[in-house]
């Protein structure tokens, strides 16, 4: 792109207001050089902007519709978790952390609750245990179901997202109903579960699971066997397996292409996953249409979950024996958990007082966000959408 | 028999969703979108929460003793409590007169609140409870300040506690009487 | 109609004009509106829709209309003004342009011209400007990008447009659209059948036209916010609402004239004098008809990127609607 567009005139030789002209129109040439260099248009998505599920700000720069290089940044909704947690008690922790990835609530507390059910050398009884899981795996349908709506509409079909919305109700209305809290049921506690199951869930939570079994029929009508669909999903954002596990993706991102991980059956844990019948999805692809398809089958697997642990609750009490004020022993705990965005952990430093000395909370978006500088590397804008939403993060899950 | 392809599978579900809304009795009913559609229709019609739905916390002045645990607790500290100790006339004739605390200011700011329930379980004498009224919006944020008496008035909005699943070992609990 | 026309003064026949040509392209705008995209939407969707304004929610429209009117009309800082304001009134005239041809019974029409759908199809390519125009005067990012994304749809959807209604104008053998309804009368059959691929490539084409989902780059919600809309704000914006949907319409009434007869119902002469006050109510159902269609794809399927778009239309689209003329020509040669 030359830059020569007007004649070089030595520019003492004119006089002064034709100088003034004279600089004027170089630097008026500069100023249109500069703009029409093709090396890229910067454009800001977010931090408000429909595609970006919240408050992430990602600058790229685009040669006509293709992007030469993206970064996100983040930290929009920073609230100081790891902060807050060091000035609160250990029940005032479990409600503040139900908040860090909002929509499957209640496996937030659950690495927590189990950290310092460690130190303490607790542990809660069966019944707990079962109640626990089969929370943990609704808070988990209720999250991906979302983002089985929630990924069409970013590629612009607008009704599988009012089909998720109405059917994730259901599972909504179940979770209330046990622990009174349709986003943050605040019902893990040291020990144990907060209360008992009201008469009559697990008849209703049975069918709630079969109309999200319809549902998931539907969305493999709707849209994984739509060609529109497919064809803008497959093929766009592949992440190959040794390159998502460098950058430290999990859940089903690392499952979508092709690694068999999945912390629920491959970690021992209290919890009642290693009664049930099950198995792990993966595919080995790694595309956008990947992460889609293995979330639907999850979705479908954890709702035959619940069926099972419904089924073989076993009676007994959901407390265990803890002091009224909870003082944690002094330790160190880490316990991390498969959740619905990923693998969530929780470090916990206690030096015997009322509150933790010290939370780090490691979250599954974060990490998983790591990789979008690489992988938005010279997409088209469209996919820019393709690929955020199939990655799925929780805003809260980032900043915490 | 081929496939049909996807997208005429597509358009399939929504117009199968079309017919459910508007004729939600089979194609020989008459067209009611209003019962067919999975929206209600606020504030005409209003769906009732699940009994245990944390709504509004009511207070029931006769078991408060104002030991301020709800208030330490509390992960806002949005709950006042002002009380004072009153002498009150003893139990038999020859006795000595007892301490009885009496509750002057017992506040919950709402509009701080989290809902989070950690003062109606750490009451340890069963004073606060939740009820599941979520209809308490106000114009100004000032009158979401609840005092004394509109969380006495909460408590007749509290459901019994309903019995527990089959297996289990917790005892049901019972609401307190109506205090005078 | 013709006898009175006759007795009005010329003044008083354009002003009469004028506003049956309001109506005719505002009344089914605002139905379209209320019973796809507010009704038949939402119960796709399990839900209700509009119910507040009025009986089911009929005065939502006039409602809308009242909150665009009072909001402020906002200029972005280095906005070309002229060019900005002007955006919304290029792509509404090409919609007015229209509906001049476009006959509702033998002589319920505004201009009878022999070349009618030469000229409408030329004339629909004028919102191009438009949405250009939209899309540069706004000095915004997401907004050029919209507009330049619209300029290569909406050009490379021109083509197989015309070409699949050469189909028809060969089995009609004219240009004039009241001709065209006719010989569908006199042939006893509407062109559908015949020429069901020409139907569904002109389907195709409007629908990318109109820039409706699947073909809606220019608007893609979720990345360009609303690609060249994006700076408009109240009249403004509704101005473009309003064209969306009034093309829709008038697009849709052309479809039913090319390929369902038109005002003709079966078992009814054409020409007589009776079809001009029955003529326009039965080309609305058929618009309705064919507006339903464009609407429901838009509900149901996401939407194509920008590449895989052109792709259909240059390589798919264009082939085979020259295949369809060819095929056409030799079955009106030899038969």
């Amino acid at each position: 792109m030359s830059t020569e567009t007007t004649t070089e005139v030595d520019i003492n030789d004119i006089d002064e207001v034709d100088q003034l002209r004279y600089v004027a129109a170089r630097a008026a040439d500069a100023r249109v050089n500069i703009e029409l260099e093709t090396e890229g248009m910067t454009l800001n998505i977010g931090p408000q902007h429909p595609a970006t599920h919240g408050t992430l700000r990602i600058v790229a720069r685009l040669d006509g519709e293709r992007v030469i290089q993206a970064e996100p940044i983040m930290g929009y909704m920073h609230r100081g978790y790891e902060k807050l947690t060091e000035v609160r008690t250990y029940p005032q922790v479990t409600t503040l952390i139900n908040r860090i990835d909002w929509v499957g609530s209640f496996a937030n507390e659950v690495p927590f609750i189990l950290a310092s059910e460690e130190l303490m050398g607790v542990e809660a009884p069966p019944r707990a245990q079962y109640i626990r899981t089969a929370l943990f795996e609704m808070g988990r349908i209720a999250n991906i179901m979302l983002f089985l709506g929630d990924m069409p509409v970013q590629l612009g079909g607008v009704t599988p997202l009012f089909y998720a919305m109405r059917d994730r109700e259901f599972v909504l209305n179940q979770i209330e109903s046990a622990t009174g809290g349709r986003f943050h049921p605040n019902f893990n506690r040291i020990g144990g579960v907060k209360d008992d199951l009201p008469a009559g869930w697990i008849k209703e939570t049975k069918s709630a699971m079969q109309r999200v079994r319809d549902f998931c029929d539907e969305m493999d009508d709707l849209v994984t066997g739509n060609e529109i669909f497919q064809s803008r999903c497959r093929g766009v954002g592949i992440i190959p397996a040794d390159v998502g596990k460098a950058y430290g993706l999990s859940g089903a991102n690392l499952r979508g292409s092709g690694v068999d991980w999945d912390l629920r059956r491959d970690q021992p844990s209290p919890l009642a996953w290693k009664d049930l019948d099950w198995k792990v999805w993966t595919h080995p692809d790694g595309d956008s249409f990947s992460r889609f398809w293995v979330r639907l089958q999850e979705v479908r697997e954890s709702s035959l979950m619940v069926d099972q642990i419904l089924d073989g609750l076993p009676a007994g009490p959901i407390m265990a024996k803890v002091p009224r004020i909870i003082k944690v022993p002094a330790g160190e705990s880490y316990v991390q958990t498969e959740n619905p965005l990923g693998v969530m952990g929780y470090y916990v430093i206690s030096k015997g007082e009322l509150t933790p000395f010290r939370v780090k909370i490691r979250t599954a978006s974060f990490s998983n966000m790591s990789i979008t500088p690489w992988l938005l590397e010279g997409v088209y804008v469209p996919d820019i959408a393709t690929i955020l939403a199939s990655l799925y993060f929780i805003l809260g899950d980032i900043d915490r | 028999m081929p496939k049909v392809p996807g997208m005429l599978v597509g358009l399939g579900v929504t117009a199968k969703t079309f017919f459910k809304t508007v004729f939600p009795d089979g194609p020989t009913g008459p067209p009611a979108p209003s019962k067919g559609s999975h929206t209600v229709q606020y504030p005409h019609v209003k769906e009732a929460p699940p009994d245990r739905a944390r709504g509004v916390i009511a207070l029931h002045h006769d078991n408060c003793t104002s030991c301020m645990l709800c208030a330490r607790e509390c992960p806002d500290w949005c709950i006042y409590i002002e009380g004072h100790k009153e002498l009150a006339p003893p139990r038999r004739a020859g006795g000595k007169p007892r301490q009885k605390n009496k509750l002057d200011r017992f506040d919950i700011d709402f509009a701080l609140c989290m809902f989070c329930g950690i003062c109606v379980e750490v009451c340890p004498f069963d004073a606060l409870f939740w009820s599941p009224e979520f209809e308490f919006s106000e114009l100004k944020i000032a009158d979401l300040l609840h005092d004394k008496s509109r969380l006495a008035d909460w408590m007749e909005t509290v459901p019994d506690y309903p019995a527990y699943e089959s297996g289990s070992e917790v005892k049901v609990k019972k609401l307190p009487s109506p205090s005078s | 109609m013709t006898p009175i026309i006759a007795e009005l003064a010329y003044w008083q026949e354009t002003v009469l004009r004028g506003l049956v040509g309001l109506v005719a392209v505002l009344l089914p705008t605002g139905a379209l509106v209320y019973m796809f995209l507010f009704k038949m939407m939402s119960f796709m969707q399990s839900r209700l829709g509009p119910m507040e304004a009025g009986p089911y929610g009929q005065l939502q429209l006039l409602a809308e209309f009242g909150k665009f009117l009072q909001k402020e009309d906002i200029f972005p800082s280095k906005a070309d003004r002229f060019v900005f304001a002007a955006a919304p009134f290029v792509v509404l005239v090409s919609t007015f342009l229209l509906v001049l041809v476009l006959p509702g019974g033998p002589d319920a029409h505004f201009v009878d011209l022999n070349t009618g759908i030469y000229f409408a199809m030329a004339v629909s390519s004028v919102s191009v400007i438009g949405i250009m125009m939209a899309g540069w005067g706004s000095n915004s990012k997401y907004s050029l990008l919209g507009g330049i994304r619209a300029a290569g749809q909406l050009i490379a959807y021109e083509l197989p447009l015309v070409l699949s209604v050469v189909g028809v104008v060969i089995m009609a053998g004219t240009l004039n659209l009241k001709g065209i309804v006719l010989a569908q009368s006199d042939f006893g059959i509407w062109f559908i059948i015949p020429q069901f691929l020409g139907f569904l490539i002109f389907l195709v084409s409007i629908q990318a036209e109109l820039t409706q989902p699947p073909f809606d780059m220019p608007v893609a919600e979720s990345e360009l916010v609303t690609g060249y809309m994006t700076e408009y704000s109240g009249i403004r914006f509704l101005l473009f609402f309003i064209g969306e949907f009034a093309t829709a319409a008038v697009f849709s009434a052309i479809g039913a004239t090319l390929f369902l007869g038109g005002w003709t119902i079966p078992f009814v002469d054409g020409s007589s004098e009776i079809m001009n006050w029955i003529g326009p109510l039965v080309l609305a159902v058929k618009m309705v008809l064919i507006a339903f269609l464009i609407f429901w794809f838009r509900m149901t399927y996401p939407r194509f990127r920008e590449d895989q778009l052109q792709r259909l239309a240059w390589k798919f689209l264009i082939p085979l609607s020259l295949l369809n003329i060819v095929i056409t020509a030799i079955f009106k040669v030899v038969f």
